[in-house]
C-alpha cells in the first residue's frame, strides 16, 4: 500500500527514478539521499579521482599524461608538491648540476604530453655515441647508432624538464589541479572489504589541515617515499657506500661534444655527459670519503683529478694488458670488422662556479608497487645507481604504462582504484625494471674491484660484447625504452 | 527430481499457453486484473515456505505483479546480497565479466549513438539494468556517462547497491536504484519508450516467464533502442560445466544458483525476441577460465553467450501470430516487411 502511494506520488512528480521510502532500508537510503540532496554536507569533501603525491619529473609527467588522455577527460586529478612552483621564463645562462639522460622512449612520452617541444626550445643536448671503458685494462665498448645522424639519447637538466612539465600543466588546468607548498602529513588507507559505516577512499591530510579524499593515490615522492613507508611495503634496499659528486665542467676547447664518456675506476665510475660544445656535466661516483675530499679541493686540483681519472693508466697491470691484447687479437681474427678505436674524452679546463655537490647513492626496490587504491611510480618504487643513466627513464616508463592502463580502465567504466588493472601495471613494470636493476647492480659490483680474475673476466666480457653488433643493438634497444 | 522437473516444465508450458491467449485481449482488459489472476495461479503451484520477515512483507505487498519472478530465486539471493562487492568473493566471476559486458554494451551503443563527450562515451543515454543485484554492472555504465536505473526484486541487493553508490559523489546523480520488478516498472512508465537500452545480464535464466519479460522490455524501450542479454545456453555442456563444475566442484558460483531447466538457447531466445518485434543484431559466446578468473569471447555459444537485439521502429503487434518470423538481418533501425 505504502509503495503504491509513493509510486503514485513520484509518478505525479515526474521523477520516477529515485526510491524515497523503502520500509526495510530506510536508514541507509536516507543517509544516501541526504548526501545527494544536500551538496553542502560539510563532513563530505569532494572526492578526487586521482591524487599524485610528489611533483618531481616523474610526478609532473604523470599528471600531464593523465590530464591529456581523452578517456580521462572527465576525471578530477590533483598533483601535490611540497616545494614551490618552478617557473622558468628565461633559461639561465649557467647550467644546473643535476642532469638526466633521457632515452628515446622517454622522449616519445614527453613529446606525447607536449613537454618535449618546450624542452628542446629551452635547452637540451642530444648525443650520438657513448664510450665506456675500464681503468684496469684496455677493454672498452662503444655504443652508437648506425649512422651518426640518429640520436642515442639526450642530456637535459632536471630543472628544465620540471619547468616544461609545469608549463604544460598550466594549460591543462581544466581537469588537473596543482597544489604547491602542500606537504602531506598523514595518509589514511581504505579498508578492502565493505562495511556499513566507513569511508572507502584514501584520505590525504595536508600540513595546512585540509583533508582530501581520492579514489586512487599515486606515490611519486622519491626514494624516501612517505607513501611507501606509510603502507609498510617491504623494500629491498642497500646503500652503496658511495656518493656521487656532480659538477658542471668547462672544456679546454670547443668540440663537437656529442659523445658521452664513462670510465670505470676501481673506486667507482666517472662520467662526463655533454651539455654544449663547451660544457659538460660530471657525475663521479666514489666512496664517501673520497667524495668529501674532492669537494674540499680547490678548483685547479679538482680539475687535475678529473683529467687524470679519465686519462691515466696507473691502474693497469702488465699482465692484464697483455691478456687483453691477446684476447682482442683472437677476437679480431674471428670477427675482423668489429671493434672500434679508443678515443679519449676532451680535457677539462675549469668548473662552473658553485656547482660542486654530492649526494649519497643507494639501490632500492619496493617488493610491491601497488596496494588497493595506491600505486607507486618512479624512484618511490625503484632507485638505481646512476652509472647507466636509467633512473628517470624507468620512472617515465612507469608513467606511460600506468596511463595506458588507467585510460583503458576508464573506458571500461571501472573504478580507477580497483586492484585488477593496478596489478597489471605492477606485473608489467616489475618485469621490465627488475632485470634492468639487476644488470646495473651487477655492473656496479663487477667494476668495483681491481682483483685480477674479476678484471680479466670483465675485460674479456666487454671486448667480446664490443665486437658483437647485434648484442649491442639489443642492449641499446632495452635501455632506450 | 524428475517429477519436479516435469512439473516445472508443464507449468511453463501451461503459463506460456495462457500468455498466448492473454496477449490478444490485453488491449481490452485491464493489465492489473490479468496479472492478479496469473500470480494467484503461480502461488498455488509454487510452494512458498515461511520466509524471513522481509520477503513475506515483500510478497504480500507485491502479489499483484510477481509475474516473471520466481520466489525461490528471490529467496536465494537474499542470502547473498551482502557479499556483492567483494571482488575476490563469491561474485568474483561477475566482477570479471564486466571486462566483456561493459565493452559489449558500450561499443554496440556507440555504433548507433555518436560520441558526444570524449570522457563519457555513453552520456545522454538512459539505460535500465534489470536484475542489477548489487549494482556490479550499473556502476560502470554510470561511470561512462549514462543515466542508469537499476532494478531488482530483492530489497537487500538494492540496499547494498545504494549504500555502495552513496559513497561516490560523482555517481550519485547518474545511478539510481529501485526495488521492483520489470512489470511494476513498466506499469509506472506511462509513455512508450523510455530507455535507450535495457541490460539484462545473467537474469533471463532466473525468470519464470521470459515472454512477459520481453513484452515489458519492449514497452519501456524506445524505438530503435537496444536490448542486451547475457545468459547461459541450454546444452549438455552447459549442464556439465555451468552447473556441475561451476556450482558443485569449483564453487565459482554458489550452489543452487542456476536451474538448468530455465536456461534458454540462443536460437530459442532469438525466436522469442523476434516474435516480439526485436531484431537480433549479434550473438557472441563467452568463456570463463576458472584458473585465471577471466572471461573471454569465443565462437561457441555452448555455455555462456551475450546477445544484442534492437527494437524495431515499426509497431509489429499486428504480425504476432506466427511463431517463426524469419526476415533478413537488419542493422540499425531498418523496417521489416
Amino acid at each position: 500500500m505504502m509503495q503504491r502511494l509513493t509510486r503514485a506520488a513520484l509518478a505525479l512528480n515526474g521523477r520516477c527514478f529515485i526510491t524515497e521510502k523503502h520500509i526495510s532500508a530506510v536508514k541507509v537510503i536516507t543517509r544516501g539521499l541526504v548526501s545527494a540532496e544536500h551538496g553542502d554536507d560539510s563532513a563530505r569533501n569532494e572526492v578526487y579521482d586521482v591524487i599524485i603525491s610528489g611533483g618531481g619529473m616523474v610526478g609532473s609527467a604523470m599528471a600531464c599524461s593523465l590530464g591529456m588522455d581523452p578517456n580521462l577527460g572527465s576525471k578530477k586529478i590533483l598533483l601535490l608538491e611540497a616545494g614551490n612552483k618552478k617557473v622558468m621564463d628565461t633559461v639561465p645562462d649557467t647550467y644546473s648540476t643535476r642532469v638526466s639522460s633521457i632515452s628515446p622512449g622517454s622522449a616519445t612520452l614527453l613529446s606525447g604530453i607536449g613537454a618535449w617541444e618546450q624542452i628542446t626550445k629551452m635547452r637540451c643536448k642530444p648525443y650520438q655515441r657513448m664510450q665506456v671503458w675500464d681503468a684496469c685494462s684496455d677493454a672498452l665498448i662503444t655504443f652508437d647508432k648506425e649512422n651518426l645522424q640518429d640520436e642515442m639519447a639526450y642530456i637535459v637538466e632536471n630543472d628544465i624538464v620540471v619547468a616544461a612539465l609545469t608549463k604544460q600543466l598550466d594549460s591543462l588546468s581544466d581537469n588537473v589541479q596543482v597544489k604547491y607548498r602542500s606537504k602531506v602529513v598523514h595518509y589514511t588507507w581504505p579498508m578492502p572489504h565493505q562495511a556499513a559505516d566507513y569511508i572507502p577512499w584514501v584520505q590525504v591530510k595536508l600540513a595546512n589541515g585540509e583533508t582530501l579524499q581520492t579514489k586512487l593515490l599515486i606515490g611519486a615522492d622519491g626514494p624516501n617515499s612517505m607513501v611507501r613507508r606509510a603502507l609498510g611495503i617491504p623494500t629491498v634496499k642497500w646503500s652503496y657506500d658511495q656518493s656521487a659528486v656532480v659538477a658542471v665542467l668547462h672544456l679546454s676547447e670547443p668540440t663537437e661534444n656529442n659523445v658521452a664518456w664513462q670510465r670505470f675506476l676501481p673506486t667507482g665510475p666517472i662520467a662526463m655527459l655533454p651539455l654544449s660544445d663547451t660544457e659538460s656535466s660530471l657525475v663521479w661516483s666514489t666512496s664517501h670519503q673520497f667524495a668529501e675530499e674532492l669537494l674540499a679541493l680547490d678548483e685547479e686540483s679538482f680539475v687535475d683529478a678529473i683529467n687524470s681519472a679519465f686519462w691515466s693508466n696507473e691502474n693497469q697491470s702488465e699482465t692484464i694488458e697483455t691478456a687483453g691484447a691477446l684476447f682482442r687479437g683472437a677476437l679480431s681474427a674471428i670477427i675482423p670488422s668489429a671493434g672500434s678505436p679508443r678515443q679519449l674524452p676532451p680535457s677539462v679546463a675549469g668548473i662552473g662556479p658553485k656547482t660542486r655537490v654530492m649526494f649519497p647513492l643507494g639501490m632500492g626496490h619496493a617488493s610491491e608497487y601497488i596496494r588497493h587504491r595506491v600505486a607507486l611510480i618512479g624512484d618511490a618504487a625503484h632507485r638505481v645507481h646512476p652509472l647507466a643513466g636509467q633512473g628517470v627513464n624507468l620512472g617515465f616508463g612507469d608513467v606511460a604504462c600506468l596511463t595506458r592502463l588507467l585510460s583503458q580502465a576508464a573506458f571500461n567504466g571501472k573504478d580507477l582504484g580497483a586492484i585488477q588493472h593496478l596489478l597489471e601495471y605492477e606485473t608489467e613494470r616489475q618485469r621490465h625494471n627488475l632485470p634492468m636493476m639487476a644488470a646495473i647492480d651487477l655492473m656496479k659490483r663487477l667494476y668495483s674491484t681491481n682483483a685480477a680474475p674479476v678484471v680479466l673476466l670483465r675485460t674479456f666480457g666487454l671486448q667480446a660484447t664490443n665486437m658483437l653488433p647485434t648484442l649491442k643493438e639489443q642492449i641499446m634497444a632495452f635501455a632506450g625504452k | 527430481m524428475f517429477s519436479t522437473k516435469l512439473g516445472r516444465l508443464m507449468m511453463r508450458l501451461y503459463s506460456r499457453k495462457q500468455t498466448a491467449v492473454c496477449r490478444e485481449p490485453l488491449r481490452g482488459f485491464s493489465w492489473a486484473a490479468v496479472c492478479r489472476q496469473r500470480s494467484l495461479r503461480q502461488q498455488r503451484i509454487a510452494c512458498p515456505k515461511t520466509q524471513p520477515h522481509i520477503l513475506s512483507s515483500y510478497t504480500s505487498a507485491r502479489s499483484s505483479s510477481q509475474n516473471t519472478v520466481d520466489p525461490d530465486e528471490v529467496r536465494r539471493f537474499q542470502l547473498l546480497a551482502s557479499k556483492w562487492w567483494d571482488e575476490q568473493g563469491e561474485f568474483a566471476a561477475l566482477h570479471s565479466m564486466n571486462d566483456l559486458r561493459v565493452p559489449f554494451i558500450r561499443d554496440n551503443l556507440l555504433n548507433v549513438h555518436r560520441v558526444r563527450h570524449p570522457g563519457q562515451p555513453l552520456s545522454g543515454l538512459r539505460i535500465l539494468d534489470v536484475g542489477c543485484g548489487g549494482g556490479l554492472l550499473t556502476e560502470p555504465l554510470g561511470r561512462l556517462g549514462a543515466k542508469v536505473l537499476g532494478i531488482d526484486p530483492v530489497d537487500d541487493s538494492i540496499s547494498t547497491a545504494q549504500v555502495h553508490v552513496s559513497h561516490d559523489p560523482d555517481l550519485q546523480d547518474w545511478v539510481s536504484y529501485q526495488a521492483c520488478t520489470l512489470e511494476e516498472l513498466s506499469e509506472e512508465v506511462k509513455e512508450d519508450g523510455h530507455f535507450d537500452a535495457i541490460v539484462a545480464s545473467e537474469v533471463v535464466e532466473h525468470l519464470a516467464d521470459v515472454d512477459t519479460f520481453t513484452f515489458c522490455c519492449k514497452q519501456v524501450l524506445k524505438p530503435g533502442g537496444s536490448l542486451f542479454i547475457t545468459t547461459l545456453n541450454k546444452t549438455n555442456l552447459s549442464y556439465v560445466l555451468g552447473i556441475v563444475v561451476a556450482e558443485q566442484l569449483l564453487r565459482i558460483v554458489p550452489s543452487g544458483t542456476h536451474n538448468w531447466e530455465k536456461f534458454i538457447s540462443p536460437v530459442d531466445l532469438e525466436r522469442l525476441l523476434e516474435s516480439y518485434g526485436f531484431s537480433v543484431q549479434s550473438v557472441q559466446g563467452m568463456l570463463y577460465n576458472p584458473v585465471s578468473g577471466a572471461w573471454s569471447w569465443t565462437n561457441s555459444t555452448a555455455i555462456n553467450y551475450a546477445l544484442h537485439a534492437v527494437k524495431m521502429t515499426d509497431d509489429p503487434e499486428t504480425d504476432q501470430t506466427e511463431e517463426h518470423t524469419s526476415h533478413p538481418e537488419n542493422h540499425g533501425a531498418a523496417t521489416h516487411s
